[in-house]
Order: structure tokens, then sequence, then C-alpha cells
């Protein structure tokens, strides 16, 4: 089988500074791996570099591309890039503004991305939009609101909607719940797990929340400094946890 | 279909002076399809330890540990995902699940992963709460609210929902009265019967020596080792 | 001072050739937003400085010049702007269509047919038509380049959605030859249809925002729009009511406090023109 993402020694640098050093990975179709780590750990920076909004000093992230079969999208042309990162890529950004126009209904939120792709009808356009706001749990009355008049969480599944429009099969989440209330957060990780399942989504979920991970991801890297200290499956990282790191992290949580 | 050669685990305590523990020491032994063997030895012996390792939420140090044909310490996380999914089933002592979703959707789960069409996966949940007595009004609500037996017995209903060829039970029996108790024995023959290779922790004696096949001290890889 | 103080056509002739460089750049690359060093010119932005700078740019003292505001010959803007270049240039100036070889225009196409060698300059505000969804020029430059322009349908669809039709009634965005987006300055939709195949050529300009943009004879030409809501050419549902034209762009004119109105061409010159031929409406006095 092929990976659907090789991360092959992915460095960036902010001058002398690390940002993230030498991480490698593999991420098969269907798979769902959750990057935890505390702030400033490299976690986010290793996000950008995957997803193509920093380029990495060193390394290669090479995706298995539908048309071409693998390619590495960091020296792949920005054409091509940008093509992927509205097609086969989605981006869930932890703030819902940062990822909706916001002076935009929500039907032509959930919209852009099928007329970026070519979609010219508006009642078709219009009826998959609709469609993706049931899905997502948003009454379909609401699909010429804007996103301002949307409560948080709506505002994060109306950009869920919005990315997975078009049938992405790899998933970005920067911290996906941060910032919802605690019953907001269950809604919407239970939402997103039916999603990955239903659509046999490959993610990468960026998060210091461990509970996250343990409910949406197989797979967890334990980040420190900019590198990867312990990787495995998610609930071995958690219950089993091997490094110093990782014991402290898990040890320090709350129980409740 | 499980089998066990020379495992051995240590925990080790970075953030506690690096206290490095062994707890289970050059176990071996197999399981057979159709068969169920209980691990026995006192509280604290490494019986929880053990059955972790096989699932794979512990890390396993050394020796082999084979289901089916996957070997669990040197197996790829996508493989015991695999494993999990399709093969090894799991009724831990506690429930884990995401709030506010529905129990029905709760037990229906691990058989949506396995490929099983909504309708049907909604019908074997329904027959195997009904079977284990939850009433049908608590089927829409969350399991997190549940009484800690009603708890247990959603649990035991998701463990069972998909038939796994090799099944490992923590307690089941624990906490249940007479009648479900009966019915979760009654499911545990069902497995045997259609040859799960199971093994299970009881501390109810009649249980055991109902279901089980076999006992296995665990204390004797253990001794003088955690103590 | 004298006007024969001034360089011809105001500007000095470095900076016409500045211009020019950006005009056959303009023309070589249809629809693309050439920058260029947008002068100072002795009238406030706003006011058409950008057309005054192509205009300053092309014209030739043979040129006979016209300027229309809103179709119209004889409103302040197009008027003074006639006049600057009557005193800059010396050029000859008309008010016919048909006379002119260079036109400044802002907001209309003449209803006319134009033909070649004549140069029709438009006076951009904006000239970006990706602006009011993405306000970072940045991206907006990315997404020309990268030619992804998704993001102009989520304009119309949010009309239709809004409005239950396209109601982009003018910089209505165009696609030149199948390649750039391009915002036609604000022109009626009614007059988009003209943009394609012309005979002249069209030269934008936008002084503040420092962009000139071009239009080659007989370029491809157009409108955007969806399957099911294709692009419609509208205008006031009446004749003119001074020469009685059916299919020309029309203003609406308020007559009085009590609600009268009349609706009569905003294409001056073509309305004279029918008028002085015996066509009338029903108000024609």
């Amino acid at each position: 089988m092929t990976p659907l993402l090789s991360v092959q020694g992915i460095t960036k640098l902010y001058g002398s500074h690390i940002g993230c050093a030498d991480v490698s990975f593999e991420l098969y179709p269907g798979e769902v791996m959750g990057i935890v780590g505390e702030s400033g750990s490299g976690k986010s920076t290793l996000l950008n570099c995957m997803a193509g909004h920093l380029k990495p000093d060193a390394g290669a992230v090479v995706f298995d591309t539908r048309a071409d079969g693998p390619r590495d999208t960091v020296t792949m042309s920005e054409p091509e890039r940008r093509m992927l990162s509205r097609t086969d890529w989605a981006f869930v950004h932890q703030h819902a503004r940062d990822g909706l126009r916001m002076g935009v209904s929500a039907g032509g939120n959930v919209g852009e991305r099928l007329m970026a792709v070519g979609d010219r009808h508006y009642g078709n356009i219009r009826d998959k939009a609709t469609d993706w706001l049931e899905r997502v749990e948003i009454d379909a009355s609401r699909v010429d609101d804007r996103p301002t008049t949307f409560s948080g969480g709506m505002q994060q599944r109306l950009q869920i909607a919005r990315n997975l429009v078009t049938g992405p099969r790899l998933v970005f989440m920067d911290e996906p719940t941060g910032g919802l209330d605690v019953s907001v957060q269950a809604r919407l990780l239970d939402l997103l797990r039916g999603l990955v399942r239903d659509m046999g989504l490959s993610a990468i979920i960026v998060t210091h929340d461990l509970a996250v991970v343990r409910l949406l991801a197989d797979r967890l890297m334990v980040m420190k400094s900019g590198r990867v200290v312990e990787a495995g499956l998610t609930d071995q990282v958690l219950d089993d946890p091997q490094h110093a790191y990782s014991q402290l992290l898990v040890s320090s949580v709350l129980q409740v | 279909m499980i089998e066990l050669k020379d495992v051995s685990k240590t925990f080790t305590l970075h953030n506690q002076g690096s206290a490095v523990i062994e707890v289970i020491n050059d176990v071996s032994f197999a399981v057979a399809s159709g068969e169920c063997i209980a691990l026995t030895g006192n509280s604290g012996a490494g019986k929880s330890t053990l059955m972790r390792m096989i699932y794979g939420n512990y890390l396993t140090q050394s020796g082999e540990i084979r289901i089916g044909d996957v070997d669990l310490v040197q197996a790829q996380p996508r493989e015991v995902i695999a494993l999990r999914r399709d093969v090894l089933g799991y009724v831990s002592q506690f429930l884990r699940v995401v709030p506010r979703v529905p129990t029905l959707d709760v037990v229906a789960e691990p058989l949506r992963a396995v490929g099983v069409s909504a309708e049907d996966a909604q019908v074997r949940a329904k027959e195997l709460l009904s079977q284990l007595n939850i009433p049908e009004r608590l089927w829409s609500l969350s399991p997190t609210t549940f009484s800690g037996g009603e708890q247990q017995r959603v649990n035991i209903a998701r463990g069972f929902a998909h038939t796994y060829p090799a099944m490992l039970l923590d307690e089941p029996t624990a906490s249940l009265d007479a009648a479900n108790r009966e019915v979760v024995l009654s499911l545990i023959e069902d497995a045997k019967a259609r040859g799960a290779a199971i093994i299970g922790i009881f501390h109810d004696e009649a249980a055991r020596d109902r279901v089980c096949d076999r006992e296995i001290d665990v204390s004797r890889f253990t001794r003088g080792l955690a103590a | 001072m004298t006007e024969s103080a001034y360089n011809f056509a105001y500007l000095d002739e470095q900076t016409k050739r500045m211009i020019r460089r950006a005009i056959l750049k303009g023309l070589a690359i249809p629809g693309y937003q050439v920058p260029f060093a947008s002068r100072e010119m002795p009238m406030p932005y706003g006011w058409g400085t950008g057309g005054v700078q192509v205009s300053a740019a092309v014209l030739t003292p043979e040129d006979r010049f016209k300027v229309i505001d809103q179709g119209a010959d004889d409103t302040t803007n197009a008027v003074s702007i006639r006049t600057f270049f009557e005193r800059t240039a010396q050029v000859a100036t008309t008010t016919k269509t048909a006379q002119a070889s260079v036109i400044q225009t802002r907001h209309r196409i003449p209803e006319e047919k134009l033909s070649e060698g004549q140069i029709l300059v438009y006076q951009v505000p904006i000239p970006e038509p990706l602006r009011f969804l993405e306000p970072r020029e940045s991206e907006t430059r990315k997404m020309h380049a990268l030619e992804e322009y998704g993001l102009m349908h989520v304009k119309l669809y949010e009309d239709i959605s809004r409005h239950g039709h396209i109601a982009t009634s003018y910089a209505y965005p165009v696609k030149v030859e199948g390649r750039y987006v391009m915002d036609p300055s604000p022109i009626p939709k009614f007059d988009n249809p003209k943009l394609g195949d012309m005979a002249a050529i069209q030269l934008f300009g936008a002084g503040r925002e420092q962009r000139i943009y071009a239009l080659p004879p007989y370029t491809d030409v157009v409108s955007l729009d969806f399957e099911d809501h294709p692009f419609e050419a509208s205008k006031a549902d009446h004749p003119c009511a001074l020469c009685g034209a059916e299919h020309s762009y029309l203003d609406e004119v308020i007559t009085d406090d009590a609600g009268g109105r009349m609706f009569v061409c905003s294409d001056t010159d073509f309305c004279e023109a029918r008028q002085a031929a015996g066509h009338t409406g029903k108000d024609a006095a």
C-alpha cells in the first residue's frame, strides 16, 4: 500500500532557532494522526510546512496525487500546490474567521471551492452547499446568512463543510476545537469522527488537548523543542508513554 | 489464534528518578480458536497489564505476541489499528466514548467501522441492547450519564457487536445482576461456539468455571518483580 | 502663464513614454493590469486622473478629442477634461462619436459602433475585480497569475442568493481571451456586449491605483455568469422619451416633485443625432 503522505526529514529554522527538525512519518489512507506538544514545540510549524503554508528548509512532503502518484509538494510548482490545497487537501483553522469569508453567505462559503474547480451551475452549487450545511448540522434555512450571525461552534462546522465539499483526501486541522465550549467541542468531535469514517478521510490534527487526540486520532506524535520525541498508537502513547517528556505531559493532565 | 512467546515488559518512570520496574517477565502461552482462558492471580499481579499488552495498549519490550498472523510487538500502528478493527475485540472495565453520542451509535460503531451499513448495524445494536436489558428509552441518550452497571452493559454490547475472531474481556461480569450476568456469559459461550479465541479476567469464580477452559496464573510471571 | 508653457498634453515626454510602454504591454496581454507610475494631475483623484494620463500619452496634434461622462458631453467632468486638453494640447474637440479619434469616457460606451482607428479611454476607479472579496493585493495578483477565479463567481453567487438574479448592474466582471478576469470600469452591464470584438482600441486607466490595462481591437470578451443564470444586458424597459430609441441605454430623469419622470438616452450625441434625423419620443419638445 502506498502512503497517502510521506513526510521525510522536514526541518524549518527561524534564524538559529529551530521551528521543527528532521520530522519523518508516513500517513496511510483513512488514518488520523494527532500531533501534541506544548506551545512552541513546533507542531504548528510542522503542520504549516506540510500544508504548503511555509517552505521547509529541508525535507520532502510526498503526497500520493490522484493523477501522477507520489509527488513532492515542497518542490512542485506553486499552481499545482494551490490546486491541491483546494481539491485534495483541506485546512481547518483554529479560528473559523481565518478559514471563512465572513462577508459571504454560508452557501457562498461552502460553494467557493466548487466554483474554484469550475462548477458553473448555480442550482447545483446551492444544492450541494445546502446538503453540506445539513451534514454539519446547520439548518438549511441559514444558507443565505453570513457567518457573522453564527455561533462559534456553527462557524467551525461551517468551516469544515467549506473544506470537505470537494471531497478532499487529506485534512489538516490546527486546534480545531480550541476556543469552543466543552459541550460544543464534543459535538464537533463526534461530527469529525463520523465524517472521517464515512468519507475515508485521512487527517492530521495539531492540538494540545490530549482528550481530543484520544477520541479522534489513531496515531500520535509527541513533539518537544521542534523534535518528535515519541510516536505510536494513540492509546499506547497516552497509557504507556515511553519518553520522559510524554510521561510528564500525560501525567500533567488533570483527571476529571 | 493468540500466541505469546517470551513476552516481557518494564516501566521506566523518567520523572521519578528513572525507576525501572519490571512487571511481566517471560510469558509464553497460546489460545486456540474456540478456546477461552482465564488470567488469574491476586490484585496487582499484572493481569490487566498483560491484557493491555496483548491489545497493544501497553508497549511490549521483548518477545512476540501473535494475533492471527500479526506480531503485535513489531507491528506498525496502522497494522494494529486494522487488527483491532477486524480481528481483536476488547471489553474494558471502563466506557470511553465521545460525549453526546447516542448509545445506539456507540454500540453500532464497531460494525460501521468494518463497513456494515448503518441500518444493519443499528439492527444488531438494538438486538444487543435489548438482550442486555438497556431500556429502549435510553438508546437515544449518551451513555456518559448512565449508572456504572448500565455503562458496563453498553460497553459489552459494543464489544460483542462485531464478531471478532479474538477477544479480550476485562471483568465482563463485574457489577452486573444475575440476569445480566447470565446474558453476558451466554454471549461469551456464543462467541466461543463460533470459534473466537478469548482471554478473560474474571473475579467471579463461578463465571470463570463456566466459560473458561484453562487458567493461567499471571503471578508466576511476575513473582518477586513488582511486589 | 500661457498655455504654451506646458509640454504638449501637459505631461512631460518621459512620463508619456513610460505610460505608452505600459499601454503597449497592456495591449500585448489583454486584460492584464500593468502597474505604472501615476503622476499627480491638476485635478483630484476620482475625477479621471487615470484616463487623463492615458489620453495625454496617446493624443497627437492631429487628433480630434471627445469626452463623455455617463454618456453626456456636457457634464462638468466632461467639459473640464475636454477644456484641459484644448488648452494643454491644442487638439480639436468634438461631441460627435464618429468624428472623434480619441474618446475619453466615464461609465459608458457610446451607442454608435466605433470603428478601426479610434481609441476609447476609460476612467477606472477600482481596477481590481477581486478586491471586495479578497482585500490582499498580494493574493489577488497571485490569483490572476494562477488563473484562480472561483472567487469571482462567489460574488455572482451571492447576488443570486440575495436577489434571485445577478443584481450586479455595472462594473460587471468579464473574462478576456479566456484568460484574465477584468473589471470593465463602472459601465452598465448593458454595455458589456460592446466590449468584445470591438474595432477600436480600448484603454483603461486607474490613476489612484496606478494601473493600466487594455483590450486590442477584436478581443474576445465574455461576461461571467452561471449556466442556469446566464448574463443579460439589461436596461430600463422604456423607449427614449426624446428620440424614441428602443435599444439604447437610458437615464431616469426626475422631472417634478410629484413623481414625474422620464427616460432619456444617456448618450447625448446619439440622442441628438436621432432627433436631428427626425426621430421623436413621446416627450419630445
